[in-house]
C-alpha cells in the first residue's frame, strides 16, 4: 500500500502537487487521470524518488521512502514509460534482465524469466530475444517495456502512460494483457492515463487531478454515478455517462437466463474459461458477431459494445453464449433502462 | 531491340576526363640543372616513354598506367546493372594499379632522364603526376565507398590500395625522383622531424583529452556552463595560430625566468602543445557534450527509474550509447592537431613543418613535400583509422539488420 500524506511540489513558480494526501491500495490498478499539467506524472514520479516532495511524505507499507536508498526502492518497483525507453544498444533480452542483473540473479534464473516474460506478453522468445529495440514495432516495444518492467516481480508497477502512443488496437491487447498479468500476480499498478476510457476500462481506483489537487479519488462507477463536483463530471463528459457506465458491466450481468438451472450450471461450470475470453480484444468478438444479426455474443462483452451491436443490427434482444459457445440467454435492450441489480 | 538503358557512372567518368585533361596539358616531370633551379615541366607525351625497347620489363609501368586507365573506363561506361559490386570491386583494383603503376612510370621516366643529364641534375613530380595521382586514388575511394565495406574491411581496402606504393618506395624504383634523393641527403633530419612532429602531436592531445573531457562532461552536467565554455572555446578557435603561438611567447619567457628551475620557455615543445592543445579543447568538449546530449532523455529516465546507480547509468548506457560521437570528435581532433603541428615549428617546436619552412625559405621545394607529404599520409592513416573505429562503436549501438539476420536463426 502507498500512502501519500499532504504531499506539496512546485517547479519553480508552478505548483505541481499541493496538499495531495491518497491512499493507493495493495492489490489494486489506481489509475492517475487529468489534463495535462495536472500533476500525475509527478505524483507518479514521487513514488519512486524520480521527484522529492518540497513537503509531505509519502509512504509504503508505512515506511517513509525517504529513509529509503533510491536506487534500492526503485528496483521494487517497475518502471514503464509512453516511449518504451528501450536501451537501443542493448537486445531485448538484456533490457529485460536490466533489474535482475542489478539484483545479482544467477544467469539461468535471469534466462529463464526472460522467456517467462516474452511468452507472457505475446513474443516468441526463440524470435525476439535476440533482436534490438529499432528492429520492433512500436507495440513490441512497449511489450518489452512491460516485461522489463516485470522482470524482478516487481511489489508495484508504475506506468507513465504506457499505452499512449499505440494504435487503438494495440493499445487494446496490451490493456487486455495488463489485466491479465495483474489477476494472476496481485501487483500493485499505478498508471497515469489521461484516456478516460483506459482509466474506467482498467483501474479499480480512479484519481482524478486538476492543478495539482485531488479532484476525486473512487471507484470507476463511483465517478460517474456520484461526481464530487461539476468539475469532475465535465471531464468525464457529461454526454457520455450512460454510456460509459455501461462500459463497466458485462452482458453477464444483465442477461436473461435461457433456464435458470441451466445457465447457473454454464457460469459455475466454466469460469476460468470465461476469465479468458474477457481479456481476448472486443474487436476480434464484434467482428465474429457482425456477421450475421441472429449470431450470438458472448457473456463477457461489455454492455456498450453489445448495446451497439444491437444498433448496428437493429435488434432489440441479442442471445448470449458463453466462450465455448454455449447458450446462456438473451440479452434484452429494455432491461439497460432499469438499474443495476 | 529494346534500347537497354545504359548509365555511365559519372563521377569515374568526369574523373577520367579530368585526368586526360591533366596528363595533355600539365607538366608530369620537370627537370632542372640543380636543386635549387626552378625546372623544365615536361608533358606526358614529352617524355622519353619508348626509350628501353618494347619489352614487358622495360615497360611495365606504362603498360599498367594504360591498362588499368582502360579497365577504369570500361568500368565507367558499364551498362546499367544496379549494385553490381564485381565491377566496382574491378573498378577500384584498377584504380590501385594505376595510382601504382603512375609512380612507377615516374620512377622510371625519372632514372631515365637523370642518367642521360648531369649528376646535378634534380628531376621532381610535376604537377600532373600530382592532379593524376590524385585523381586515381579519389576513383579507389569512390570505388570502395559503393562497395559499402564494413568497417574493418575498408580499412584493409585502404591498406591494400597503398601497399604498392610503398613497396615501389622501398624497392628503390623510385629513387632517382628529387623527393627521395632530397629524403637520402636529409634520412636523419628526416625521422628526427617525423618523431618530433608525433611528440609535438602526443604532447598537445594528451593535456587536451585530461582537461577535455572532463570538462565535457561538466557542461553535460550543467547547461549553464555549457553556452559560456563553447563560446570560449569557439573565440580561441578564431585566433589565428601563428598569433596564438606568438601569445604564448612572452607569458612562458617570463614564467621561465620567474622560476628558472621548471624548464619553462617562451619557444620550443611547450608553447606549441599548449597552443594545438587549445584548438584542440573545441572539438573534444563538444564532442564530448553533443555525444551525452544525443542520449535519449526517455532512455536516461527509464534507467533511473528501473533503480540504475548513476555510475552504473553512465557507464552502462550514457558512455556505449556516445561513444561513436565521442570517436568522431576524437578524430577532428586528432587530424587538427596533426596538421597544425606544422605551424608550431614557427618557434622551434621542431617537426615536419622545420622541413617545410626550411624549404620554403631556400625554396626548395622538395624539401617542402618531403615535410608535407608524411603529415598528410599521418593523417589520412589517423583519420581511417578512428572512422573505422568510430563506425564500429555505432553498430555495436544500433547493429544492421543484416548483422543480426546472420545471428539469428532463419
Amino acid at each position: 500500500m502507498i500512502t501519500l500524506q499532504s504531499v506539496s511540489k512546485a517547479f519553480g513558480a508552478s505548483q505541481a502537487l499541493a496538499d495531495v494526501s491518497l491512499t493507493l491500495p495493495a492489490g489494486q490498478i489506481t489509475a492517475l487521470i487529468g489534463a495535462s499539467g495536472s500533476g500525475k506524472s509527478t505524483l507518479l514520479r514521487l513514488i519512486n524518488r524520480l521527484v522529492q516532495p518540497d513537503s509531505g511524505q509519502v509512504l509504503l507499507n508505512g515506511q517513509d521512502i525517504s529513509a529509503l536508498a533510491p536506487d534500492a526502492l526503485r528496483r521494487r518497483m517497475g518502471y514503464v514509460i509512453q516511449s518504451g525507453g528501450l536501451f537501443p544498444h542493448w537486445t531485448v533480452a538484456r533490457n529485460i534482465a536490466t533489474v535482475p542483473r542489478l539484483l545479482g540473479w544467477p544467469a539461468a534464473r535471469i534466462d529463464a524469466r526472460i522467456d517467462e516474460l516474452l511468452a507472457l506478453l505475446g513474443l516468441a522468445p526463440p524470435v525476439y530475444r535476440q533482436r534490438y529495440p529499432h528492429q520492433l514495432s512500436g507495440g513490441q516495444q512497449q511489450r518489452v517495456g512491460v516485461a522489463r518492467a516485470l522482470a524482478a516481480r516487481p511489489e508495484i508497477l508504475l506506468m507513465d502512460e504506457p499505452f499512449g502512443a499505440l494504435d487503438p488496437l494495440t493499445r487494446s491487447a496490451l490493456q487486455a494483457a495488463l489485466l491479465r498479468i495483474q489477476r494472476a500476480s496481485g501487483q500493485t499498478i499505478v498508471l497515469v492515463t489521461h484516456d478516460i476510457d483506459e482509466a474506467l476500462h482498467l483501474a479499480h481506483q480512479v484519481v482524478l487531478l486538476d492543478h495539482g489537487r485531488v479532484l476525486q479519488a473512487g471507484a470507476p462507477a463511483q465517478l460517474l454515478g456520484q461526481p464530487a463536483s461539476t468539475a469532475v463530471a465535465d471531464f468525464l463528459g457529461r454526454a457520455q455517462t450512460g454510456l460509459r457506465l455501461l462500459a463497466l458491466q458485462s452482458v453477464a450481468d444483465r442477461l436473461r437466463p435461457v433456464a435458470a438451472l441451466g445457465a447457473a450450471a454454464a457460469a459455475a461450470d466454466n469460469p476460468a474459461i470465461s476469465a479468458i475470453d474477457a481479456n481476448r480484444p472486443i474487436s476480434a468478438i464484434s467482428a465474429i458477431s457482425a456477421i450475421s444479426p441472429v449470431s450470438p455474443i458472448s457473456a463477457s462483452l461489455n454492455l456498450r459494445d453489445a448495446l451497439s451491436l444491437a444498433l448496428a443490427r437493429q435488434v432489440d434482444r441479442l442471445p448470449v453464449v458463453d466462450a465455448i459457445g454455449r447458450p446462456l440467454g438473451t440479452l434484452h435492450l429494455a432491461d439497460l433502462l432499469r438499474p443495476a441489480p | 531491340m529494346t534500347a537497354r538503358r545504359w548509365q555511365p557512372n559519372r563521377v569515374l567518368v568526369l574523373l577520367l576526363a579530368a585526368g586526360a585533361v591533366a596528363a595533355g596539358t600539365a607538366a608530369f616531370l620537370s627537370v632542372a640543372p640543380n636543386r635549387l633551379l626552378s625546372g623544365q615541366g615536361l608533358r606526358l607525351a614529352q617524355l622519353p616513354l619508348g626509350a628501353g625497347g618494347p619489352g614487358w620489363a622495360a615497360q611495365w609501368p606504362l603498360a599498367a598506367v594504360l591498362l588499368s586507365t582502360a579497365v577504369l573506363a570500361l568500368a565507367a561506361l558499364r551498362f546499367n546493372r544496379r549494385c553490381h559490386p564485381a565491377l566496382d570491386a574491378v573498378a577500384a583494383f584498377a584504380a590501385a594499379a594505376l595510382l601504382a603503376g603512375l609512380l612507377a612510370l615516374a620512377g622510371q621516366q625519372a632514372s631515365r632522364l637523370a642518367g642521360s643529364q648531369g649528376a646535378l641534375t634534380r628531376v621532381s613530380l610535376g604537377g600532373g603526376f600530382w592532379c593524376l595521382a590524385a585523381l586515381a586514388w579519389l576513383a579507389a575511394t569512390h570505388a570502395l565507398q559503393r562497395l559499402r565495406l564494413g568497417a574493418t574491411a575498408s580499412v584493409l581496402a585502404q591498406a591494400a590500395l597503398w601497399l604498392p606504393v610503398l613497396v615501389l618506395l622501398r624497392s628503390g624504383a623510385l629513387d632517382a625522383l628529387s623527393l627521395l634523393q632530397e629524403l637520402g641527403n636529409k634520412q636523419d633530419v628526416f625521422i628526427a622531424a617525423c618523431w618530433r612532429h608525433g611528440q609535438i602531436v602526443l604532447a598537445a592531445l594528451g593535456p587536451a583529452l585530461l582537461l577535455g573531457a572532463p570538462l565535457g562532461l561538466a557542461a553535460a552536467r550543467r547547461p549553464a556552463l555549457a553556452r559560456p565554455l563553447l563560446a570560449l572555446l569557439g573565440a580561441v578557435q578564431t585566433v589565428p595560430s601563428i598569433a596564438l603561438f606568438g601569445l604564448l611567447i612572452a607569458p612562458l619567457a617570463w614564467a621561465g625566468s620567474r622560476w628558472p628551475g621548471w624548464g619553462l620557455q617562451g619557444i620550443g615543445l611547450l608553447p606549441a602543445a599548449i597552443a594545438l592543445a587549445l584548438y584542440a579543447l573545441l572539438p573534444i568538449v563538444h564532442g564530448v557534450l553533443a555525444g551525452l546530449q544525443q542520449v535519449p532523455a526517455d532512455v536516461l529516465d527509464a534507467a533511473t527509474g528501473l533503480g540504475l546507480s548513476p555510475r552504473q547509468r553512465f557507464r552502462q548506457v550514457q558512455v556505449p550509447l556516445a561513444l561513436p560521437l565521442w570517436l568522431s570528435a576524437l578524430r577532428v581532433a586528432v587530424v587538427q592537431t596533426v596538421g597544425l603541428a606544422v605551424v608550431a615549428a614557427l618557434i622551434g617546436a621542431g617537426g615536419l613543418g622545420a622541413l617545410v619552412f626550411q624549404g620554403l625559405a631556400s625554396s626548395a621545394l622538395d624539401l617542402v613535400l618531403l615535410g608535407v607529404v608524411p603529415v598528410v599520409a599521418l593523417a589520412l592513416v589517423l583519420d581511417a583509422g578512428l572512422r573505422a573505429l568510430s563506425q564500429l562503436a555505432s553498430q555495436a549501438v544500433a547493429p544492421s539488420a543484416t548483422a543480426v539476420r546472420a545471428v539469428l536463426p532463419p
